[in-house]
């Protein structure tokens, strides 16, 4: 079996100055290529379990890392944050806490720079991830004056110009209107697709995303409660004890199924759900 | 019951935000406010608790005019909770962010310790009671910042994006919440994005784009519109979706809840088994 991209064994990670761990005893397997939810209540661990995979923790955050964690063939442990940062680029919850330049081109431009790619290399692909991110004609604004969504997409593009083998994307559309997140999510499945990168995606909204999914990983109280194919965790009774937001469309699913209307697989979007019941009445 | 007559407003950059909004919110009243980014959104509801006044127009609550009064007056009637809690937040323990304002208003020290547990109840809270709010997560600081607003039991509450980085279970307990205030009579108004809930929790619906009101309207015929909410970059709720690509079967268009849809499902389906 080719090694996975990511894999943790029995990773516990406590912060400093907490009793509890955050993350206690996760063991998963993110293979190259896949397209990953990680989802779960808030306080569930998620944000933390995506420290892990670019170093922050433990590197940065210290405390009790306990466990293994290889990602991209690196022990994470033993390898600093800027090394690890050629290969899993992550985006944070709140945009503000990750630009800082005066201009969106300069804070787009910044990760290449530190790394030493070639001026006209770097001129490339900063105007390849404004372009894909649709801000290009804000390139020379300041971030700072930007709105939420924007200053979302600003954070997108710096990493996506790092041109990672792992974008961790911890819920980047928070602060996007519905189209403006439709299409950001649209974006990131190409760059699953086209480009081959390997998109772990933390979210609460299954709607606009599980149709993407692989891959979903459920976690509830820093462990790993489920872990598998979306279309049987989602549709489980499991899952929606769990109390996450299983997507209308499968809810809708249950519902049928419940009353004896049995559709043949499980609808994750409204497309599918819609597609299904058409192809039945049309008989 | 909160007014806005003819209402424009310009950042001093130059940006006018607003132009020419009319509008009543009656007691009681359960608002949804939505549209794209930038089309106005906080601007308007900056304006109901005074801490935005018109460039031009008016906005009354209980009919005094926002010019008159001073934000610290507005806030005992008008609790405001923003978007990003950062903007908010700054105490060191979570109880104290929450004992923060009603100290300010002057309540007695064992109301304040009765409110705030009350508030720390209500948003599942109370084991981070000692917390400092910046060891939590974003969305258990969103309910932080929830807490210390409710705590002084404004008469018109209202929450910017309240359901950003919300777990389903904590958006139904937003929604169980809204429904409570509103049976005792509060105005509550939200602005959101978020197409689900609002299709969960049927308000009224006033729909901005450019600084322009472009629809208002009960949230089953606004959500269910897609030309409409096309022109406020909102695309309809996942149920409303399969009902409008149903529509060739004879489905109504107007569905947007789960167990509703369900129902009208199964009858055709049982109809054409038969």
């Amino acid at each position: 079996m080719e090694m996975a991209i990511i894999e943790t064994e029995e990773l516990t990670y406590t912060y400093p100055g907490v009793e509890k761990p955050s993350i206690e005893k996760v063991s998963i397997r993110i293979e190259r290529g896949e397209f990953t939810l990680l989802t779960g209540p808030s306080g569930c661990g998620k944000t933390t379990l995506c420290r892990c995979f670019n170093g922050l923790i433990p590197h940065f955050y210290e405390g009790t890392l306990e466990g293994k964690i290889q990602v991209a063939g690196m022990n994470v442990t033993e390898h600093p944050i800027h090394e690890l940062a050629k290969h899993v680029g992550l985006v944070f919850q709140n945009p503000e806490n990750q630009l800082f330049a005066l201009s969106v081109e300069k804070d787009v431009a910044f990760g290449l720079e530190n790394l030493g790619v070639p001026r006209e290399e770097i001129r490339k692909r900063v105007d390849w991830a404004l372009k894909v991110t649709d801000i290009y004609d804000l390139r020379e604004r300041p971030p700072y004056e930007l709105s939420g969504g924007q200053q979302q997409r600003v954070a997108i593009a710096s990493v996506l110009a790092m041109q990672p083998e792992v974008m961790v994307l911890d819920e980047p559309t928070s602060f996007l209107d519905p189209l403006g997140a439709k299409k950001i999510f649209e974006d990131i499945h190409k760059l699953n697709k086209e480009l081959g990168i390997t998109i772990i995606l933390v979210e609460h909204r299954l709607d606009l995303t599980a149709k993407y999914a692989d891959h979903i990983i459920i976690m509830d109280h820093g462990r790993i409660v489920l872990d598998g194919d979306p279309r049987k965790i989602l549709a489980s009774e499991e899952a929606r004890l769990i109390g996450i937001g299983i997507p209308k469309a499968t809810r809708l699913y249950q519902f049928l199924n419940s009353k004896g209307a049995r559709l043949n697989s499980v609808p994750l979007s409204s497309e599918e759900m819609a597609q299904k019941l058409t192809e039945i009445f049309k008989e | 019951m909160i007014e806005v007559k003819d209402l424009y407003f310009t950042y001093p950059n130059g940006v006018e935000a607003l132009k020419g909004i009319s509008l009543n919110i009656s007691d009681g009243e359960f608002v949804a406010i939505m549209g794209q980014n930038g089309a106005g959104k906080t601007t308007l509801v900056k304006h109901f608790n005074g801490l935005l006044k018109p460039s031009k127009g008016k906005v009354l609550i209980d009919g005094a005019d926002t010019k008159d009064v001073s934000v610290a007056t507005l806030a005992r009637k008008v609790g405001f909770v923003f978007q990003n809690p950062d903007h908010q937040l700054f105490c060191e323990t979570v109880e104290e962010e929450i004992a923060f304002a009603l100290r300010n208003f002057g309540f007695k020290e064992n109301v304040i310790k009765r409110r705030v547990t009350w508030a720390l109840n209500l948003l599942g809270l109370k084991n981070y009671r000692k917390t400092s709010p910046f060891m939590l997560s974003g969305g258990e600081r969103k309910r932080v910042a929830l807490a210390s607003i409710l705590a002084w039991n404004p008469k018109i509450l209202i929450l910017d994006e309240p359901t950003i980085g919300q777990d389903y279970n904590q958006k139904e307990k937003l929604r169980q919440f809204i429904l409570q205030m509103k049976a005792q009579k509060k105005t509550i108004v939200i602005v959101t994005h978020d197409v689900e809930f609002v299709a969960e929790c049927n308000p009224r619906v006033i729909l901005m784009s450019e600084g322009k009101i472009v629809a208002d309207g009960e949230a089953r015929k606004i959500l269910t519109s897609p030309g409409i909410l096309e022109k406020a970059s909102i695309i309809p709720p996942e149920i409303s979706r399969i009902f409008l690509e149903l529509s060739d079967f004879g489905f109504p268009t107007n569905v947007i809840d789960v167990y509703e849809a369900g129902g009208i499902i199964l009858d055709f389906w049982e109809a054409k088994n038969r």
